[in-house]
């Protein structure tokens, strides 16, 4: 376990460093720069401009100052945001969607599973079709769309909730942003979790649970429960990620100030460094937490080991 | 129509299983009537979807959720086939247990051969942990498993098949039950570890005084192990008596096409025999002996109507229109 452990960071960089050169020389391969956008400055001034930000030398030494900054661990300053530098603005945004994205994912993992679980052993009855016609409405109903109804029936009808802001993160904050970031996730993980256990429902050694006499429940929690799990758990590592790393709709309609503005914001105001950032995080995570997978499936399967 | 004048533990009067499927209904078992008395052994013999496993699921109350039983199959007395989820339970793996065709899918992968054991004795014997490991040690023992202690910690996919399937036996045992109702358990196993599987089962037969069913569609483990047997064919019974007769005096066209097909090693180098054609369509069934289509005797009569099946001599019962010693006029 241990050398599988090393041998996964190890990997983890030459991936990460791939990761970083195409998309650093993609960017740059786009039209336009940081200070296209802007209303037109003297040629001198812009010219300044692009020397402090080396934008005036070849790209492919723009490249290397840049990796050179990665390696001490700095992201680059912002474009955008002139006073703050890209480890300024993850630090301070990146907190709020991983609180956000963390009673997310759990409040997603538990409703998601239990509605799987519950619509597998009811295949076909009311129950399974209600739950898996709601788990349906939360794919297709767009978190644009869910986002202002929540702000209409939580703020506007019955002012229960502030409709934005985040206050530190304090729950009555916490619990729009939640549901508009867990609901499609609900949905998806019941799917999964509906289909792969009537699978394992049906498979021999269930069968044979059932030939011991042992109760339904024992045979759920005990025999089919683990193997059931497993495309779940593959599914969980990415959603992971995308969860933790927020929304940009979530940013927008609650004013949290979360990260997944960014992933927006950067990319149409080329801010070089930010785009940066924010990939080279989301790689770094989804590097991270797909080794985690890979370890949960150990735990999980015996048949699995590194 | 008791073959023995012992209690009977099983008796199964009338039993019919259907399943209601998208393209129509489908009688899986016809009018299935045998008796089973303490420390017998019977043979449940037919080909593929002869109904033999339904048989078996149906007695277990494991028959998938399209299927509907008629009949009854009386248990010390009592009707198991129309008790509840939970009371089934009650008498599940430690009255009646059952061995599945399959013991490399038959076994949890996810969890240590141990705990499926010990699982069983905690929760019919009401035994502690420590108990039940000893006594699952014990049976893994009786079923000589090599370094049982060892394997109880180790998960199905470190077992061959055999001895998986050593550890389902084992397992069966383990209440000692009254009844086992093995599936073609030696189906899935090379031959040298089926001889060893069906000197096992004969062993533990004795030891525990266990009434044994055994499905199988080779005559040759019937031969081996069986009081009494049971030729079924689309679901309906062909011939039913004692193993001895069975064998030696088969009555029935299919019995004894079923027989001439065992490969003979004293035999001289003729071609094998086999029944041309298939088992019927059971969506489908022909009117009159599902056999008929088969068989080198079919006459007329025989698409007309089913024969009764009949004791033609003591012990003995057979449905065919043919009769004992050829056609009569």
């Amino acid at each position: 376990m241990l050398t599988f452990i090393s041998k996964r960071i190890l990997e983890a960089i030459p991936t990460l460093l791939i990761l970083i050169t195409v998309s650093f020389f993609l960017m740059h391969s786009a039209p336009g720069s940081p200070f296209t956008s802007e209303r037109a400055l003297p040629p001198e001034v812009l010219a300044n401009i692009n020397a402090k930000y080396h934008l005036d030398e070849p790209v492919i030494n723009q490249y290397f100052y840049y990796l050179g900054g990665l390696l001490q661990g700095d992201l680059g300053p912002s474009f955008r945001y002139k006073d703050f530098t890209i480890n300024e603005l993850i630090a301070q945004s990146f907190p709020v969607s991983a609180e956000i994205g963390i009673w997310s994912f759990l409040v997603a993992l538990l409703i998601g599973v239990g509605c799987g679980i519950i619509a597998a052993l009811r295949q076909n009855s009311w129950l399974d079709y209600s739950v898996m016609g709601f788990a349906n409405l939360g794919i297709v109903l767009p978190n644009f769309v869910l986002a202002p109804l929540c702000i209409l029936f939580f703020s506007i009808y019955n002012h229960w909730l502030p409709p934005g802001g985040w206050n530190g993160g304090a729950w009555p904050y916490l619990v729009m942003p939640v549901i508009a970031m867990s609901t499609s996730y609900i949905a998806q993980i019941a799917r999964i979790t509906r289909g792969s256990m009537i699978e394992t429902m049906h498979s021999n050694f269930i069968r044979t649970a059932r030939a011991k006499g042992l109760p339904k429940y024992r045979i759920i929690f005990q025999h089919a429960l683990r193997p059931a799990m497993l495309p779940v758990v593959s599914y969980l590592g990415p959603a992971f990620v995308g969860i933790v790393t927020g929304s940009v709709i979530v940013d927008v309609y609650f004013g949290t100030g979360g990260i997944g503005q960014h992933f927006i914001n950067g990319a149409l105001n080329r801010d070089y460094s930010m785009v940066m950032g924010v990939t080279i995080l989301v790689g770094t995570l989804t590097i991270l937490f797909n080794a985690i997978v890979d370890i949960l499936y150990a735990v999980i399967d015996p048949k699995i080991r590194y | 129509m008791s073959l023995s004048s012992q209690k009977n533990l099983l008796e199964v009067n009338n039993l019919r299983v259907n399943f209601r499927t998208p393209d129509g209904f489908v009688t899986a078992v016809n009018d299935l009537n045998f008796t089973l008395a303490q420390g017998e052994t019977l043979g449940i013999v037919g080909e593929s979807g002869s109904g033999k496993s339904q048989t078996a699921f149906a007695l277990m109350g494991l028959l998938a959720g399209n299927g509907i039983i008629e009949g009854e199959a009386r248990f010390n007395e009592q009707n198991i086939l129309t008790l509840n989820e939970k009371a089934m339970n009650r008498i599940r793996s430690k009255e009646i247990a059952m061995i599945f065709q399959d013991p490399m899918t038959s076994l949890n992968p996810y969890m240590k051969v141990g705990k499926q054991l010990m699982e069983v004795l905690m929760l019919h014997k009401g035994m502690s942990k420590a108990e039940a490991f000893e006594a699952s040690v014990k049976m893994l023992d009786a079923v000589k498993m090599p370094e049982a202690r060892k394997r109880m910690n180790m998960y199905p996919h470190e077992f061959s098949g055999g001895m998986r399937q050593r550890v389902m036996i084992a397992m069966a045992l383990l209440c000692q039950p009254k009844l086992l109702i093995a599936d073609e358990p030696t189906t899935a196993l090379d031959v040298t570890v089926q001889a060893q599987i069906l000197t096992l089962l004969n062993e533990l037969k004795d030891d525990f005084n266990t009434s044994i069913i055994m499905i199988t569609h080779d005559l040759g483990v019937v031969a081996g192990l069986c009081d009494k047997v049971l030729v079924m064919y689309a679901g309906q019974t062909m011939e039913y008596g004692t193993a001895e007769d069975v064998f030696y005096r088969p009555t029935h066209p299919y019995t004894q096409g079923l027989l001439k097909a065992i490969p003979r090693l004293d035999g001289n180098d003729e071609k094998l025999s086999t029944i041309p054609g298939n088992p019927p369509n059971l969506l489908h069934m022909p009117s009159g002996c599902p056999f008929q289509a088969r068989c080198e005797f079919a006459r007329e009569r025989c698409g007309e109507s089913m024969p009764e099946l009949k004791e033609f001599a003591p012990g003995q019962l057979r449905a065919c229109h043919k009769s004992v010693d050829g056609w009569v006029a």
